[in-house]
C-alpha cells in the first residue's frame, strides 16, 4: 500500500513537472513575442508563479523542507517587481518625488 | 494629474508587514534553517522599496528618520565591535561562543554571539541597497 502510494507521488510530481515546465516555455513565448510591453509584464509575472510551482514540485521531489523560504521569497519578489514593471509602464517613472502632490 | 491608487495603498499596507515579519524571521532562521542577516536584510531592503513605490519619496523620508547611510556605518562599527569583544575574554578576534539560557517568558533559548554579527550584516545590506536605489531615484 505504502508503495504504491509512493510511486502515485513520484509519477504525479514527475507528470506535474513536465506540465509545469510546458507551461513556462509557452509563457516564455508570450514574453517574447507579445506585442505590447503589458503583455510582457503578465507574462513574466505569471512565469514568477509558475517558478513558485516549479520550485514546490522539486521540493516534494528531493523530500526536503528547505525551498519554502525559496517559494515565499520568489512570490514577494515577483509581486514586487510587478508592482514597479506597472508603475514604470503607467507613468514612467518608478519611485516619484511625491505621491499626493504630483 | 492626481492618481488614485486605493488599491495598491491598500494592499501595500498589508503586505509590508508581512514581508518585514518574514525577513525577520529568515534573519533569526540563520543559525538553523537556510536565511541569515544578507537575506534578512535584502527582504526588508525589498519591504521599503515597496513602501517608496507606493508613496513617494517624500512621506516615507518622514516616516523612516534614519539616514541609511548610517545604517551602513551602525553596521559595520557593530561588526567590528563583535570581532574586538573577543579581545576581553582574550580570544582570537571574532572568536563565537554560544550558550543555552533561560529566558523569562521563551525558556530555554540557545543564544549565540553570531547573531550580533549578523545584525551588523543586516544593517549595513539595508543601508547599503536603499542607498543605492535613493540616490537612483533622486536623480530625476
Amino acid at each position: 500500500m505504502n508503495e504504491i502510494a509512493l510511486m502515485f507521488l513520484h509519477w504525479s510530481v514527475l507528470v506535474s513537472l513536465v506540465t509545469v515546465s510546458i507551461s513556462i516555455l509557452l509563457l516564455l513565448y508570450r514574453t517574447i513575442k507579445g506585442p505590447t510591453n503589458p503583455d510582457r509584464a503578465i507574462g513574466l509575472d505569471a512565469m514568477g508563479i509558475t517558478l513558485i510551482a516549479l520550485a514546490a514540485l522539486v521540493a516534494i521531489q528531493l523530500n526536503t523542507t528547505f525551498f519554502n523560504e525559496v517559494i515565499l521569497l520568489i512570490g514577494i519578489l515577483a509581486f514586487i517587481g510587478t508592482v514597479a514593471i506597472a508603475k514604470f509602464i503607467e507613468k514612467g517613472v518608478i519611485i516619484d518625488h511625491d505621491r499626493d502632490k504630483s | 494629474m492626481r492618481t488614485n491608487d486605493l488599491i495598491l495603498k491598500t494592499t501595500t499596507n498589508i503586505i509590508v508587514f508581512i514581508i518585514l515579519a518574514f525577513s525577520f524571521k529568515l534573519f533569526l532562521a540563520g543559525h538553523n534553517m537556510p536565511g541569515g542577516g544578507f537575506i534578512g536584510g535584502l527582504m526588508t531592503a525589498g519591504a521599503i522599496i515597496l513602501m517608496y513605490l507606493t508613496y513617494g519619496l517624500g512621506p516615507i523620508k518622514k516616516v523612516i528618520r534614519v539616514p541609511f547611510t548610517f545604517l551602513i556605518a551602525l553596521g559595520l562599527a557593530i561588526a567590528v565591535a563583535t570581532g574586538l569583544g573577543s579581545f576581553i575574554f582574550e580570544q582570537p578576534f571574532l572568536s563565537q561562543t554560544d550558550g543555552y539560557f533561560y529566558l523569562p517568558i521563551l525558556g530555554k533559548t540557545h543564544l549565540a554571539t553570531a547573531v550580533l554579527f549578523d545584525i551588523g550584516v543586516y544593517l549595513t545590506v539595508i543601508g547599503v541597497t536603499m542607498t543605492i536605489i535613493l540616490s537612483i531615484a533622486e536623480d530625476q
